[in-house]
């Protein structure tokens, strides 16, 4: 079925009685061509582009629990593609691409909304860094701009510039960068994949995986064995689990990263910012709330869930940044696990075991990352090469020396 | 109209008046009032409008569960939007406004969204506005957003002062009705430390609304005699206006006081709320249940009410919701409501028990109740004329933060409730209405016996508690969860979630329990579900033919209700944000005019300006070449300062360095060079041997504490016998670093050694003394190339020390200079900092490749070699300055070769840092260039594509001053 | 959270910083035969399970140690605190 406003009109004068499920709901067959472990944005995303890009078939997504209930469901939904290093930069625009054609390409309103986003910088270092990264990101054909503080507060006149401790000095902002409604990515690609034939299997969780002679021949699950040629991992802060049934230890530590979410409030912020003195970070959502975040609570976790000090701290840095929000409420907060690689930067590789892919180490940058990944996940799994913007994301990478470290904090993945 | 609605009775203070307005029409209630009593009290219904339908609201509630009744409370900076009129304590002078609505809370324009309802099903936006691409960000998300939102900020700062405290108990209890003071009572009674905390002003819980009274006496007696005997017990605190909020890991709790809410104004001294963080041995969840709703077409008029608030308002404010009321009820709890009012001589209307067949179809009333239609048995329909209809669909435990943790409830059929299941915080044991306990008997007995469980887990011996007699009626509750028809029924009345939005997400495939809610926005307005989340549940189960357990569960995530921000950032604001350090000469540069600068938690004078002098450029210029004329002198400080002693020093700093330490001989100072585990360059600092076995380390500014960190983390846990001891000496003393030809002749002045190049040459280090005795540490080092000391001398006399200093400078004209001339010095001379320590760069980049000894295990060396880590053509720091010394370079400019596009294929590298010399009379600059060693005297342009500036530049050594070394060893 | 520290009782988990997998004491000797492979493995690679865990934390706002804390990382239950120290000596490791 098509989604128009006209079939919307249609369908509200006659009771809505034309709609049909968005996905058909298909038992598990014996075997496919690719098994994408996790129905998550990236799992999502792969299968759709497999299908629709590559032409490919028989292609089954296993989701443990339900469509789009992993990182893509519980994040800020901020999109950007303001990286600095050349191992980043060229993947994050690709995908930036790909979000500006979104909506048209599968059909479904994911409200992708290029409203701008802008890092605040208080030191004159931070600003050279600043500079550098705007740089780096128009060198590789995305947008970027630098604010002077008075620019910055023309845009947001509430902010603290007059009694900070750490004084806002200036802006990069990325204008073409801003936030999508993160359900509808996962169920806009679960529809596109879907009508393309592909089998998406909720509640059937990866149990094993069984190899013969380092070749995969499919994977065992709590609904028995689903033989594959190509069996491709997104399962974000699940991988150390899912690649341990390979016999894999994997450069990823899985850590929690809060995320919150204030009462409905009439329109105050326009765009995305971050906060360069302190861990904050917010938007406003179209609904009104104030959707923000900080830093991970900063120990391995899969709980789902933080703790207090965190809360706190981001709520000083929201403070810090734009003291009117002390009136405003903190309505929800919740927990994702995140992927935390050794360099803070993805991986999209081959395996040792052959037909085995994997996806992951996204830290808490998964969410803008969705399209790329999807499309480049498909075609490493459909061509066996990697596509030409994501030839750096190598597990060989920490043996050759070649680590893509934006934040240059070394192998310690709560830093990232 | 004078507090029409008002009856005899209630909990309310009549002896006083206090005066309020809403939407600018003055009203009166009494103290114990709230916003919303005072406002039934006065007839009026209509306080709000939802969200997506704007359809006229008036509260549903007596609680914090309300969705409905959101008003912008106080006006100017401490404007609250989103204030639940029925929490909202009453005082004097009280302003509020309706919100969500234009031009006003009687005619909103917006309700036109109602009549084209059908266009706004769930998800309606998933798939329209798609065409043209352009118009999402143009055209429909700008009018989406203007409309959307429900109160608004001032935009102003918040003037009021949050605080943050701690607690410790044995037992906290949540919630004060009569589970939470059962369990008070037996814990307080036992000694243990006891705290008692409600979100209500007023203790008591359901006890201050019902009419059955405990032991003998009124539920408010009752009460006030339990609070009577826990007040005067030392172990015993109590706390109301405090909502335990989160239960978090390991017995932590977070609860928020409104110490002023409930006033105009904070009192001098007071803070708005305290954000308490409590750590509780044991928890006892005793937070009792809400009620719910039955979906009926327009079932959301003002005047549709809950059945339990009904009863409250009358009971406990001594208002009627309603002069003929209505009550519509699937359990026996639903009755007690008409006999309460009976009882108070108000008219009851009609009451319809679904479990007899009969149900109610159907309202009318465009701001407020008129009348409802109701089928009974035989399916005979009739209109009831009423003003107020009291709806039980039974009770929800507030088993919130049992789910805290992600333990998922359990279904119990006999309340048809989910109620707390395994997997809940460890130590809180839910009690009462909380645990599915609905009857008052229930509440004490669980309450106590809760309270006796947690005693005997801690060792102390439970108290005696006699149990009071109160009612113990089961709840009787045939479950009815909606009346179909062919309108619409409301499940979340905030959002506007109708039935049919249910059913339409289940047609369309949304069927798990995640699904729904995110399709439909149910359970996402500001009572986060506590209104509609089991209901929408109910109706899903419905359609997929399987019960509501085996359809999904539902769980809460903290806070438990909203929380004001300001108390969770607490005094951690403005200039307060983060500590304050200073160094110890701040006084002295404060009195010299000194302008500060952040670095880090510091402020560290950035220049010294001196009259006439309008530019910082100026003084900066002054300052620097005042220092290489003669001398100047810097507060230092800031450098994190590590002693190291022991026998194993030497071997231990063999280690953590990438060079050699372990030669290095008594009374010299080494540079020194640090690597991560991952070869990557971590610090850089000068490390000084004092004595056989005692040695002093530099760090940078910025990595002060993380080295620090990791030299203890290489002492404990990798080498753990060495004997080496540790210790961070960065307050213990002022340092300053004496730089310039002169620096030697200005010393001379102040210390008791002979200094001279003989005795004490470059790379020298001892403990000397000062001014007559005073111990210090002087190091001959040098980080601006000049002929240069770093003196330090406890902390306590540094402010003696730059007075001294600067005393003995004055023959020789020396200078104070800040951090951009030490900035513009240290890139004259080519020394690496900040922005090339950028936790990215090797050794090699930095020039400093040879300093890796592979003679060696020191941390770092085998992965320093890895391949992609010696590329021979990788980056190199080099020198760089504009062809035309006129031009002025930007640092982060990148390196593109000459004729070639600004294209990331020819990206070069860029600039680290840039400094104007006034030494050389134009802009110099350090940078990372690819294979940049090869490269001296190439040109290149630099390029700032933000700026659309580029300047044509000469590669030349960082070395821009005295490339030998001469002056530093003169 | 709390940690209970061996020398000084419970103690809030803010007092602390976290490093990780307590295995990062068991560093190779960089002068051994295929140091690349072992250092590779030790720095870069993690079990990271669901459960169980032994990690490294330091009580910086404290008294310095250095702790080894088994925790489950599921449902954050602290079941063992060690001195870091005494760990790596019962590894093994001296100086």
């Amino acid at each position: 079925m098509r989604y128009s406003g006209l079939r919307v009109i249609r369908e509200a004068l006659t009771g809505h009685r034309g709609w049909t499920p968005v996905w058909r709901d298909p038992a598990p067959q014996a075997s496919y061509d690719y098994v994408i472990v996790g129905g998550g944005g990236h799992g999502l995303a792969t299968a759709y582009y497999l299908a629709k890009e590559f032409r490919q078939a028989r292609i089954a997504v296993l989701e443990k629990g339900y469509l789009g209930g992993g990182n893509v469901g519980r994040n800020t939904t901020i999109i950007r593609s303001n990286y600095l290093l050349d191992g980043n930069e060229p993947f994050y625009e690709f995908s930036m691409k790909l979000w500006e054609g979104m909506e048209q390409d599968f059909n479904y309103n994911a409200m992708v909304s290029q409203r701008g986003i802008i890092n605040l910088f208080h030191t004159d270092a931070a600003r050279d860094a600043a500079t550098r990264r705007g740089n780096a990101m128009i060198l590789h054909g995305a947008d970027a701009d630098i604010l002077d503080r008075e620019q910055v507060r023309a845009m947001y006149p509430f902010l603290n510039f007059d009694n900070a401790r750490f004084p806002i000095k200036g802006a990069l902002m990325q204008r073409r960068g801003g936030t999508a409604r993160h359900d509808a990515v996962a169920w806009g690609y679960a529809r596109g994949a879907d009508l393309r034939g592909v089998d998406l299997i909720q509640n059937c969780e990866v149990t094993g995986m069984r190899i013969e002679a380092g070749r995969i021949l499919g994977v065992e699950t709590t609904r028995g064995f689903i033989g594959a040629k190509k069996v491709g991992v997104a399962v974000a802060g699940s991988s150390s689990r899912v690649m341990a049934h390979a016999g894999m230890r994997l450069p990823i530590e899985s850590h929690v990263l809060q995320a919150f979410v204030s009462e409905g409030l009439k329109p105050l912020i326009d765009g995305v910012m971050t906060f360069g003195a302190g861990h904050f970070y917010v938007s406003q959502s179209d609904k009104g709330g104030l959707v923000f975040g900080g830093d991970i609570d900063g120990y391995n976790s899969y709980a789902q869930r933080g703790n207090l000090p965190v809360i706190e701290d981001v709520a000083e840095g929201g403070m810090a940044l734009m003291p009117m929000i002390g009136r405003a409420r903190l309505l929800r907060t919740w927990g994702g696990v995140m992927d935390m690689s050794m360099d803070g930067s993805p991986i999209i590789d081959k395996t040792h075991v052959e037909g085995l892919y994997f996806n992951g180490g996204w830290c808490y940058g998964g969410f803008k990352a969705t399209p790329a990944s999807g499309w480049c996940f498909a075609h490493l799994l459909a061509t066996d090469r990697p596509h030409e913007t994501g030839t750096a994301f190598r597990f060989d990478r920490f043996m050759r020396g070649l680590a893509i470290d934006e934040k240059g904090q070394g192998p310690t993945p709560n830093l990232h | 109209m004078s507090q029409s609605n008002r009856i005899p009775g209630g909990l309310i203070d009549r002896s006083g008046t206090l005066s309020f307005t809403f939407d600018g029409r003055s009203y009166q209630g009494h103290p114990g009032d709230t916003l919303a009593s005072g406002l039934l009290a006065n007839g009026v219904r209509l306080m709000g409008r939802s969200f997506k339908y704007h359809r006229p609201r008036g509260p549903i509630s007596a609680g914090s569960d309300e969705p409905n009744a959101l008003v912008e409370l106080r006006t100017g900076a401490r404007q609250e939007p989103n204030t639940r009129a029925t929490v909202a304590e009453l005082f004097d002078g009280l302003s509020a406004q309706s919100q969500n609505r234009w031009p006003s809370l009687a005619f909103d324009a917006l309700a036109i969204n109602d009549r084209l309802s059908p266009f706004f099903a769930a998800g309606f936006y998933y798939k329209t506005f798609m065409w043209p691409a352009a118009f999402w960000e143009k055209v429909y998300e700008p009018i989406i957003r203007r409309a959307a939102g429900l109160g608004s900020l001032s935009r102003l700062p918040d003037p009021d002062v949050y605080d943050k405290g701690f607690l410790h108990c044995d037992i906290l209890v949540i919630g004060a009705g009569p589970s939470g003071l059962a369990a008070a009572l037996t814990a307080g009674r036992s000694g243990a430390r006891v705290i008692l905390a409600d979100e209500d002003f007023r203790m008591g819980g359901r006890l201050t609304a019902e009419t059955q009274g405990v032991g003998g006496l009124s539920g408010a007696d009752w009460t006030a005699q339990a609070l009577a005997e826990l007040s005067g017990l030392p172990n015993v605190r109590l706390m109301t206006r405090t909502t335990v909020v989160g239960a978090f890991d390991h017995g932590i709790y977070g609860a928020v006081e409104r110490v002023s809410d409930h006033v105009p104004v904070p009192a001098e001294g007071k803070p708005r709320q305290i954000l308490w963080r409590i750590y509780a041995r044991r928890a006892i969840l005793a937070a009792g249940a809400t009620e719910r709703m039955i979906a009926f077409e327009d079932n959301d008029r003002p005047g549709i009410m809950l059945a339990g608030a009904v009863r409250a308002y009358a009971n406990r404010w001594g208002v009627a919701a309603g002069r003929r009321v209505a009550v519509f009820t699937n359990n026996d709890d639903g009755l007690r409501t008409a006999a309460d009012l009976r009882a108070k001589g108000l008219e009851i209307a009609a009451v319809i028990d679904s479990r007899k067949g009969e149900e109610v179809t159907g309202s009318a009333g465009r701001l407020g109740l008129r009348s409802i239609k109701v089928r009974d048995g035989s399916g005979r329909t009739r209109t009831v004329e009423c003003d107020a209809l009291a709806v039980s669909g039974g009770w929800n435990p507030n088993l919130h933060l049992t789910s805290h943790h992600r333990g998922r409830p359990v279904w119990d059929e006999a309340i048809a409730a989910f109620v707390p299941g395994p997997g809940g915080p460890a130590g809180l044991l839910p009690a009462g209405a909380a645990a599915g306990h609905l009857t008052t008997h229930g509440a004490l007995k669980t309450g106590a016996k809760a309270a006796a469980a947690a005693l005997a887990d801690l060792g102390h011996k439970a108290a005696a508690f006699d149990l009071p007699e109160a009612e113990d009626a089961p709840v009787s509750i045939t479950p009815k969860w909606h009346v179909p028809g062919k309108g619409r029924a409301w499940v979340d009345p905030q959002n506007d979630v109708t039935v049919k939005d249910v059913k339409l997400a289940h047609q369309e495939g949304f069927r798990s329990v995640e699904h729904l809610k995110r399709y439909t926005t149910l359970g996402m307005a500001t009572d986060q579900g506590k209104a509609g989340n089991v209901l929408g549940l109910a109706v899903m189960a419905e359609m997929t033919g399987q019960s509501i357990p085996e359809t999904g569960t539902t769980i809460y995530r903290p806070p438990y209700t909203p929380v004001a921000m300001g108390a969770l950032a607490g005094r951690s604001r403005e200039k307060d944000f983060k500590p304050t350090r200073l160094t110890p000469s701040h006084k002295w540069a404060a009195e010299q005019g000194a302008v500060f600068v952040e670095v880090g938690m510091w402020l560290r004078a950035q220049w010294f300006p001196k009259p006439g002098e309008t530019h910082w450029r100026q003084s900066v210029d002054r300052e620097v070449l005042a220092t290489r004329a003669s001398a100047g002198i810097c507060d230092v400080t800031t450098l994190g300062k590590i002693d190291i002693q022991g026998k194993d020093a030497g071997a231990f700093l063999n280690r953590v360095y990438a060079n050699t330490f372990a030669t290095l001989p008594v009374g010299k100072v080494r540079y020194g060079l640090m690597l991560r585990e991952d070869g990557i360059v971590m610090d850089d600092g000068t490390t000084a041997r004092l004595a056989e076995d005692e040695w002093v380390m530099t760090t940078t500014t910025a990595n002060a504490v993380p080295v620090f960190r990791h030299l203890e983390f290489c002492r404990q846990c990798l080498w753990p016998d060495m004997d080496v001891q540790l210790i961070s000496t960065t307050e213990a003393w002022a340092q300053f670093s004496v730089a310039g030809p002169n620096a030697r002749r200005l010393l001379e002045k102040v210390v008791d050694q002979d200094i001279s190049d003989a005795a004490f040459p470059y790379m020298a280090c001892a403990n000397i003394t000062v001014c007559g005795g005073l111990r210090a540490r002087l190091f001959r080092i040098s980080f601006s190339g000049e002929l240069a000391y770093e003196i330090a001398v406890p902390t306590r006399y540094g402010d003696a020390m730059i007075r001294a200093l600067m005393k003995a400078g004055e023959e020789f004209d020396a200078v104070a200079y800040g951090t951009e001339a030490l900035g513009v010095m240290r890139v004259e001379k080519g020394h690496v900092a900040g922005n090339e320590l950028n936790g990215q760069s090797t050794a090699l980049n930095m020039g400093l490749g040879k300093m890796v000894s592979k003679k060696k295990d020191a941390i770092g060396m085998v992965l320093s070699q890895r391949e992609g880590m010696v590329a021979k053509d990788g980056l190199r720091l080099v020198g760089v300055k504009p062809v035309d010394p006129s031009q002025p370079l930007t640092a982060g400019s990148h390196f593109i070769a000459m004729g070639k596009p600004a294209t990331a294929a020819h990206d070069d590298g860029w600039l680290t840092s840039v400094v104007y010399s006034p030494h050389l009379g134009h802009s110099i600059a350090l940078g990372y260039l690819k294979d940049g060693s090869a490269r001296m005297g190439e040109r290149l342009r630099t390029v700032n594509l933000l700026k659309k500036t580029e300047v044509e530049v000469e590669i030349v050594s960082p070395h821009f001053i005295d490339p030998e070394g001469e002056r530093l060893r003169a | 959270m709390i940690i209970n520290h061996p020398l000084l009782g419970p103690r809030d988990a803010q007092e602390f910083v976290y490093l990780g997998d307590a295995r990062l004491i068991g560093r190779p000797d960089g002068m051994d035969e295929g140091a690349a492979q072992a250092f590779h493995d030790h720095v870069f690679l993690r079990d990271n399970p669901a459960g169980e865990h032994r990690e490294l934390w330091f009580h910086e706002q404290g008294d310095r140690s250095w702790l080894v804390v088994t925790r489950n990382t599921v449902t954050h239950e602290i079941t063992k605190v060690e001195l870091a120290r005494d760990v790596a000596r019962a590894l093994g490791r001296s100086k």
